[in-house]
């Protein structure tokens, strides 16, 4: 039978985990979330010699066996819990040869768990550059390990890892720091009361909020032979663990590395004292952030034409080929535009994964953060938050996906649920009509207008919004936030490719996985409730529209009837009677059943608005001249006024500033916070500011 | 009178001498942020903060705030 080795990769952030990760296995990997949590987890397999699987688990980043944060958490759990079906049988801990001194702290921690580790030290391509050279026998030997000069960069130290992998019980797990030293009666204490458990591990499980087997703090608690300490106490012998490590580690170097400081060069000095300058760090900054959101509202408008028109040909051509009834109904009005719906954000989501690949890879995201740290930081956001703000200018979705890199959970929170504020490009139809309609086209001075600045004035609302809730939620979400601003200033990288495409390819599938199948559900729901009536109004809509306009027939081209039959449907469809039902809600906002109607449906996708008023108007095309007359001669039917004047139009324009009117974006939210929860806590709070404000602006304008 | 990181110019150097122990992150410890360990401050940012200093080898950035409780000598 073969045998399956647990693998385990863990290093600090940054030193090649994942490039180390990408090279064993290839393509061969699913990404997910650990159980309950919004941890990314990567698991991948990859084959040694002799036929020997191995299963490769990429951890999250971590400095040390002290978790801060979640991801750290999840690092220290697989390592306690034998009974973790992760637990590994080897841990490769990955280090960067020009950081070695800090990154073999972590390594030192893991000696002590019992655990076969092999030491790989990564960027071994950087060494001549850095004048570095390495005894490598003799660290093997202070550090009772194998050791591996690996490049991931230049692939090479690829076989000797697999090999010492597949032999992986000859390795020692010898501690190499005897770390019991820093306070010998406590730790002797710790092994009388539990004397069948590893001694490092207990000393976890006290320091931390983790558990393992059975064992957790409260039975360490309550052990009566032994008594537990203070936390500032145990902070205090953390501290001399982490100090102890140290000058074992120092005193190991020294002996086997040598750095010739003369002979090292970089760039790193210069690119700084640009990128992160005062003025000209900022002007870049902006420049790069235009150039991303010119690709992703500009380029990518391209290949979505392209699936847009694709999808509509398809839908065409399979009415054409099958028999008309439901079933084909539901095929190409329901399930093809659904597919089309999720297929159409694949071009975003990948520009704006490519830009946010390679401006990690490259190190600059790091500066990004130093930058807007102290703006963002008002707003309880991190200075990582600012991408997913500006691309959500695009669209919400593939900005809701970038907030993944934000490590801190509270920061990451805040900036998915208020991302959707920022006016993405789907709310620009619905804006651009209303406007043509209730502002008039005048000039205010020069060369601005009303009609613009209003516009513009929305898209500021959509930010001033954005970062006013974030800073509500930072002051009333109460979570526990243990992270410091400690941000590593990584050097500066060529990005490596392969890391960007397989970034790209895995975030386009975590999109159609996660959130499409939700997009697809909620379309055929909106298809099935505008394509059936519950009454005869629906079902004998052709006859009776068709004896209505009897006497006008000869004047009525043949296209004009279909119009008018359609819209006789829509109106006595379920939705129909659900916008006729809701009127009286919508009514306080100067709406009427069929502004109701487009409501309800454009809660598929914000642009959906003109076009279903464009059905119910029974206007044959969606050309926006066409729409805009017919919606400038609607009637209020209790004023007897032209429905669309400043009051509703401004009510509207407010509306769709605020609702979160996109099944996509509820989607995403869910996959990514994994849940309900706070989706719908988003739609619920969106919604509520969309209609007060709508009800205050019409009830004061009309 | 006692110095602190928070008072390095752009491009000055100094010793960790010591800090309030119970103010700072152990993190900032494991990374480098020892007493005996040399800093030099490499970048800051408009007033100050965040500051981006070399640790003892490590590339970071902090806070003032945390800064201003490790004491340092300048050399
Ligand atoms: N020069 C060089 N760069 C590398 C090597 N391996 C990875 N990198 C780069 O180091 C950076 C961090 O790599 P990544 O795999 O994302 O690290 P992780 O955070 O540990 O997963 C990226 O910019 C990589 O392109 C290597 O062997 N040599
Ligand atoms: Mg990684």
């Amino acid at each position: 039978m073969a045998k399956h080795i647990n693998v385990s990769l863990i290093g600090n952030p940054n030193t090649g985990k994942t490039s180390v990760f990408n090279l064993l296995t290839g393509l061969n990997q699913q990404v997910g979330n650990y159980p309950g949590i919004t941890v990314e987890r990567k698991a991948g397999v990859c084959k040694l010699p002799r036929g020997v699987k191995a299963h490769i688990l990429d951890l999250p980043g971590t400095y040390s066996l002290n978790a801060s944060s979640l991801d750290e958490n999840v690092v220290i759990e697989v390592l306690l819990n034998k009974k973790d079906k992760d637990y590994p049988d080897v841990a490769v801990v990955v280090s960067d040869v020009e950081n070695l001194k800090r990154n073999l702290l972590l390594f030192t921690q893991i000696k002590d768990l019992d655990i076969p580790a092999i030491l790989v030290i990564n960027m071994a391509d950087r060494m001549k550059r850095k004048g570095i050279s390495l005894d490598i026998p003799a660290l093997e030997k202070a550090l009772k390990t194998k050791v591996v000069l690996m490049s991931a960069r230049k692939k090479q130290g690829v076989d000797e890892l697999k090999q010492l992998i597949a032999a992986y019980k000859k390795l020692s797990v010898e501690p190499c720091v005897n770390a019991s030293v820093i306070d010998k009666e406590y730790f002797e204490g710790l092994q009388r009361a539990f004397p069948n458990q590893s001694l490092y591990k207990l000393w976890l499980v006290i320091t931390q909020d983790v558990n393992f087997a059975n064992i957790n703090r409260n039975t360490i608690a309550d052990a009566s032979e032994f008594h537990t300490k203070k936390k500032s106490d145990l902070k205090r012998l953390q501290q001399k663990e982490t100090i102890k490590r140290y000058q074992f580690i120092n005193e190991t170097l020294k002996q086997t590395q040598t750095i010739d400081v003369a002979s090292a060069t970089g760039v790193r000095a210069k690119l700084d004292q640009l990128l992160v300058h005062k003025v000209w760090g900022y002007l870049i900054f902006f420049a790069i952030l235009l150039f991303i959101f010119q690709a992703i509202y500009d380029w990518s408008s391209y290949p979505m034409d392209l699936i847009d028109e694709g999808f509509a040909w398809l839908s065409e051509t399979i009415k054409a080929q099958l028999p008309s009834g439901g079933l084909t109904s539901l095929i190409t009005e329901g399930i093809i535009p659904g597919l089309g719906g999720i297929v159409i954000f694949i071009p975003q989501i990948a520009f704006l994964f490519f830009f946010i690949s390679i401006l990690e890879e490259s190190g600059y995201m790091s500066r990004v953060v130093f930058l807007m740290d102290r703006l963002m930081r008002r707003f309880g956001l991190s200075g990582k938050s600012i991408v997913p703000l500006i691309s959500g200018t695009a669209c919400a979705i593939p900005a809701v996906m970038a907030t993944r890199n934000i490590e801190n959970w509270k920061e990451r929170l805040i900036t998915i649920l208020v991302v959707p504020f920022t006016t993405c490009s789907a709310r620009l139809p619905v804006y651009l009509i209303i406007i043509s309609l209730v502002i008039p086209n005048e000039r205010v001075a020069w060369i601005f207008g009303y009609q613009s600045l209003s516009l513009m004035l929305l898209y500021l609302l959509g930010f001033v919004t954005a970062l006013g809730s974030s800073w509500l939620l930072s002051k009333f979400l109460k979570m526990p936030n243990k992270s410091f601003f400690v941000v590593e200033m990584p050097n500066y990288k060529w990005p490596l490719f392969k890391n960007v495409a397989i970034n790209v390819i895995e975030k386009t599938k975590a999109f159609i996985a996660g959130a499409g199948k939700i997009i697809l559900a909620i379309s055929i729901v909106l298809w099935v409730l505008a394509s059936y009536g519950p009454n005869e109004k629906f079902s004998k809509a052709e006859v009776i529209v068709t004896s209505q306009l009897k006497e006008s027939l000869e004047k009525n081209s043949k296209e004009n009837l279909e119009q008018a039959i359609a819209s006789h449907k829509l109106e006595h469809s379920y939705i129909g009677y659900m916008g006729k039902a809701i009127e009286p809600l919508v009514a306080p906002l100067g709406y009427d059943w069929k502004i109701g109607i487009a409501l309800i449906s454009s809660f598929a996708a914000r642009e959906v608005f003109v076009g279903t008023l464009a059905a119910i108007y029974s206007v044959g095309s969606e050309e926006e001249e066409t729409i805009k007359n017919r919606m400038a001669a609607e009637i209020n039917p209790v004023s007897g006024a032209p429905l669309f004047n400043l009051a509703t139009g401004v009510s509207l324009l407010l509306f769709y500033a605020f609702a979160m009117q996109c099944m996509s974006t509820i989607a995403i939210v869910k996959k990514e916070t994994n849940g309900w929860r706070w989706p719908l806590i988003q739609l619920f709070f969106m919604s509520g500011l969309a209609y007060v404000t709508a009800l205050i602006a019409y009830q004061l304008l009309k | 009178m006692k110095t602190t990181l928070a008072e390095l110019k752009r491009g000055q150097s100094a010793v960790i001498t010591m800090f309030e122990t119970d103010e700072i992150p152990l993190k900032l410890l494991e990374m480098g942020c020892l007493p005996g360990n040399e800093v030099t401050l490499l970048q800051v940012a408009p007033f100050s903060c965040p500051m981006y200093l070399n640790i003892n080898g490590s590339h970071l950035a902090i806070r003032k705030e945390v800064a201003k409780q490790i004491e340092i000598e300048l050399i």
